[in-house]
Formats: structure tokens, sequence, C-alpha cells
């Protein structure tokens, strides 16, 4: 059982401040990080994993700092989110070279052992270059978890995986957080967070904007009002009709199409259509204007 | 200090890349133009290449292929993180890369060079300029490395060193000797064959090589220690 603790960690490059003032505790089990692209996951990550000095603050594990402190990768396994470029080696050459680093008395064993585990026993004897994404992802695992480590930091481990194997590495991880493993794994999409971790840390511009169960995160999310434009052949009369629905929180006419600000999602697309063919209103677009993840963090941050 | 799964990497690193290929080409080609030279003219004639050319161009480029190809790409593209994850002495990690790059020089950059002197006839200058070349590549090989560890643009800043300060300023000035590691070399292949240059002293040769080599691998250790990840964002 580890804890990995950052106290007040920030981190800045000349002007540009990448993590601001983050306080964190990651304990056993899986959590999720989450923020949008440019959040700052990739700089907490490397931090986390003693690859990067925090410019202020502390990054430690069980109460030893990361930094400089070669000592820690005895209970560390990391997946960069990096390519691996050793596509000379076979899977198996990897996983192998990655035991005989942490000098495991029962190397080829272990290598074998851990094989398995990630399902890559059968093509392990093929180069690392003619592997499919999901399959490199896999061997990185094997290979961060060969010397069975109580942490486990992935960055964006599901990036460029097809979801056949997206199940599988979630399976593997949930397991290893049900064996009492501190998981930690980086994202920027929140479906893929809320299946696998129980906890999840939301950062958003170097910020640790939310913290806590997805449930709790889940419905900080949808619950926030949303803006879509929408045109029609009709814009003035559509807007005094959507203001008598209760699920419109507000219309505005801007140029050719109107703003509308929705509370309840699921009533606001059951009544349009039909609120415009009662009244002869001809839609001809309905857009939502900050549907993307950025604006859900943006939403939570200004909360 | 030395870790057998990191030098065994290393070796595979090197002789995986294209790079392997220039690598050969040099001492090949050196070797091929003494003979040639040798044949037209006479071995003495020939031989002046190998301080001419050899030896000051053609080693430290052996050195800076192997020392850069052994750290460089992986620093480059940040793939190092996969060795530095695990608990093994960074400077351990150095001293390994080190000797694999040291191996690859004395194969392919001092033993072409005695091989060729041998050619033009006299072995005890051949040995003299051998044990030189073995010395200033020991010391090229661990300096190259501490750059490679130090900055992307390792190849272009150890070629910068090689050319302009031992190459074009060392000729117009003879002080520049002092901080030459191919004069180095030279004054300790000297004690052999007075056919050799005699450039600065002795012990300071000797120590200057030593201290240079030393601090060299282990500054690339101490740089690997540091390592910084860099995301995208």
């Amino acid at each position: 059982m580890s804890t990995l603790v950052l106290e007040s960690a920030s981190r800045w490059f000349g002007n540009v401040v990448a993590v601001n003032d983050v306080t964190l505790t990651i304990g056993p089990g899986v959590t999720g990080l989450l923020g949008p692209n440019g959040a700052g996951k990739t700089t907490l990550m490397a931090m986390m994993s003693g690859f990067l000095a925090p410019s202020s603050g502390t990054v430690t594990l069980d109460g030893q700092p990361v930094w400089r402190n070669t000592e820690i990768y005895r209970q560390v396994g990391l997946v960069p989110e990096r390519e691996l470029s050793f596509g000379y080696l076979t899977g198996r050459q990897f996983v192998r070279a990655n035991a005989d680093l942490h000098r495991l008395p029962d190397a080829a064993g272990a290598t074998e052992r851990i094989l398995e585990v990630v399902d890559m026993v059968e093509p392990a004897q093929r180069r690392l270059d003619t592997y499919s994404k999901g399959m490199r992802q896999r061997v990185k695992i094997a290979a961060a978890l060969v010397h069975g480590p109580s942490v486990l930091l992935l960055d964006e481990p599901f990036n460029g995986v097809d979801p056949r194997q997206r199940m599988h590495l979630m399976d593997l991880l949930r397991r290893l957080g049900d064996e009492g493993r501190t998981v930690l794994f980086s994202s920027h999409i929140l479906e893929e967070v809320e299946r696998l971790a129980r906890h999840i840390e939301v950062v958003v511009s170097g910020r640790h904007a939310a913290s806590g169960d997805f449930g709790a995160i889940r419905r900080l999310m949808t619950d926030r009002p949303v803006q879509y434009a929408l045109q029609s052949s009709d814009n003035r009369t559509l807007a005094s009709l959507l203001m008598s629905q209760d699920s419109v929180r507000a219309v505005s006419l801007n140029g050719d199409h109107l703003d509308v600000q929705v509370d309840d999602l699921g009533s606001f697309a059951v009544e349009l259509p039909g609120l415009a063919r009662q009244h002869d209103v001809t839609l001809f677009e309905l857009s939502p204007s900050d549907e993307s993840l950025e604006s859900v963090f943006a939403y939570l941050v200004a909360r | 200090m030395m870790n057998a799964t990191i030098a065994k990497l290393a070796a595979q690193a090197l002789l995986g890349r294209r790079r392997f290929i220039l690598l050969l080409a040099f001492p090949v080609l050196l070797i091929g133009l003494v003979a040639l030279v040798a044949a037209l003219t006479d071995g003495d004639a020939a031989f002046q290449i190998l301080p001419g050319l050899g030896y000051p161009l053609v080693l430290p480029l052996v050195a800076i292929l192997a020392a850069s190809s052994v750290l460089g790409p992986e620093v480059d593209d940040g793939s190092i993180v996969y060795l530095l994850s695990k608990p093994v002495s960074r400077h351990g990690i150095a001293t390994s890369k080190w000797v694999v790059a040291l191996g690859a020089t004395l194969v392919a950059g001092a033993l072409p060079i005695l091989v060729a002197a041998l050619v033009t006839g006299d072995t005890t200058r051949a040995f003299a300029l051998f044990v030189g070349a073995a010395v200033a590549g020991t010391t090229y090989s661990a300096l190259f490395l501490a750059v490679s560890a130090v900055t992307r643009h390792a190849v272009i800043a150890s070629l910068m060193f090689v050319l302009i300060w031992e190459g074009l300023l060392g000729n117009l000035f003879s002080g520049v000797a002092w901080l030459s590691v191919g004069q180095w070399g030279l004054r300790i292949g000297h004690e052999i064959s007075s056919e050799l240059p005699d450039p600065a002293n002795l012990p300071w040769a000797i120590a200057a090589s030593v201290v240079v080599t030393v601090a060299g691998v282990f500054f690339a250790g101490d740089r690997l220690r540091s390592f910084t990840l860099r995301g995208e964002d």
C-alpha cells in the first residue's frame, strides 16, 4: 500500500505556469486524472514519477521525495505516453530487460508471468516495431508491472487503443486496483475515466478543479446549463415559444440565429421538434455551441 | 558500476541503427586510402595521412557517432525514461553506455589507425600512434557522452569542438594543445616513438585525459539523475 502526496506543488517553465499549487493525495485503488489537453496532466505525471522537479511545493511517495530519488522505482511502475523506441527488440526481450534492470531473482519467470497477465504471450517473440498501438501499450504496461510495483502511473494509456483492447486494459487496471495497488491514469476523455476510476481528480489549466467520486463529478458536469445555437425560418417566434418552456433558461437573438441556454437537456430535445411543427417554424440547424470538454471544464473552474 | 543490461541495450542501439554503417565506413575508407597512397608512393608519405587526417578527424568523428548513438536518440525522444524509471544507479547507466561507446571508438577508430599505420611500415610509430589514439578515443568518448547528455545538438557541438577548436585554432595557436584531447593522446604516444609531436608535457597530458574522462562520465550520470520529462503540453 503506497500513497503519493502532492503538497502545494507548482511547476512553471519560464513564464508559463503548467501546474499551479496542486495538493493531492493518491491512495490505493484506481484514480483517474481528468483534464483537457494542455491542462498539465503530463507535467503532473512527470512530477509524480520523479522526472520533473516541482518549482515549489513537494511531491512525496510514502513520505520520500521522488525527485532525484532512484530508489522510488522499486515501488513505482511508470507507463509513459512516450512511444517505445526499442523497435529492434522483441516484446519478450523488452520486458525481460526491464526485469533485469530491477535485478529480479527470477527475471525469466517474472517476464513470462507478466506477459500472461497482459495477454501478450503469443506475440512476445515479435519485434516491437511490428506491434499495433494496443499491443505496444500492453507491453509497456507489462514492463512497468514486471517487478510488482505498489504504484502504477499511466499517462494517457488509452490513447489510440482500439475499443476491444481498451476494455481489456481497463479490466487489467481495475484488477490491479482491487489488489490494493495505487493506480493513477490520466485521460482527457470523461467516459474513459468514469468507466474505470472510482475516484477522479480533475485538472484544468494547471489547477486542481475538482476531486471526488465519479458520480459527483458526473453530476457537476451534466447539471450545468448547456448552450445551443439554433437557426430557423422564424427565429423571433421560436424564441418566444422556447421561453415558455421549463427546460429553457434563456434565449437571445444573435444575428441570424438564436442562442438558447438549456437546463434540462432531455425534455428540451423532446419538446423542440413538436413545438416547431405546431407553429409552422422550420428548424434549419441546431448545434451545441459549448459541448466541448473544455467548456465543461471551464464551467467546473468558474463554479 | 557497470550494468550489463544497459550495456547490452546500448550495444543493440548502436548496431541497430543506420549510423553503424557510417561508423564502419570511416575506418574502411581510411585503411583503403592509406594502402592506396602507400602503393602509389611510399610508406612514409602514406603515414602522413594518419596524423593529418585519420587521427585528428576520423577518430573524433567515430567517437562522436558512437557516443551520440548510445545516448543521444534516447534522450532526444525521451524514451530513456524506460531505463531511468528503474532503481538503477544513473552513474551506472552513464558508465555502461560509455563503455559501449568506448568499445566502438576503439574498434572503429583506434584499431583502424593501427592497421593503417602498420601498412605504412614502421611498427614502433604505428604502436605509438595507436596508444595515442586509444587514449584520445577514451577521452573523446567520455567528453562527447557528456555533451550528448546535455544538449540535443550534441553532434554539432562536438563537431565544432573537434573542427574549430582542435582543428582550426589548434593549428593556428600552439597553446591550444594544452586543451586539446587529440594533442594529449599524441603527447602520450610520443613516449613510444619520437616521430610523434611533443605538444604540452606528459604529466599534464595524462592528468588532463584522466580528469576529462572521469568528469565526462560522471557528469553524464549526474545529468541523467536530473533527467526531465517534458510533455507535449
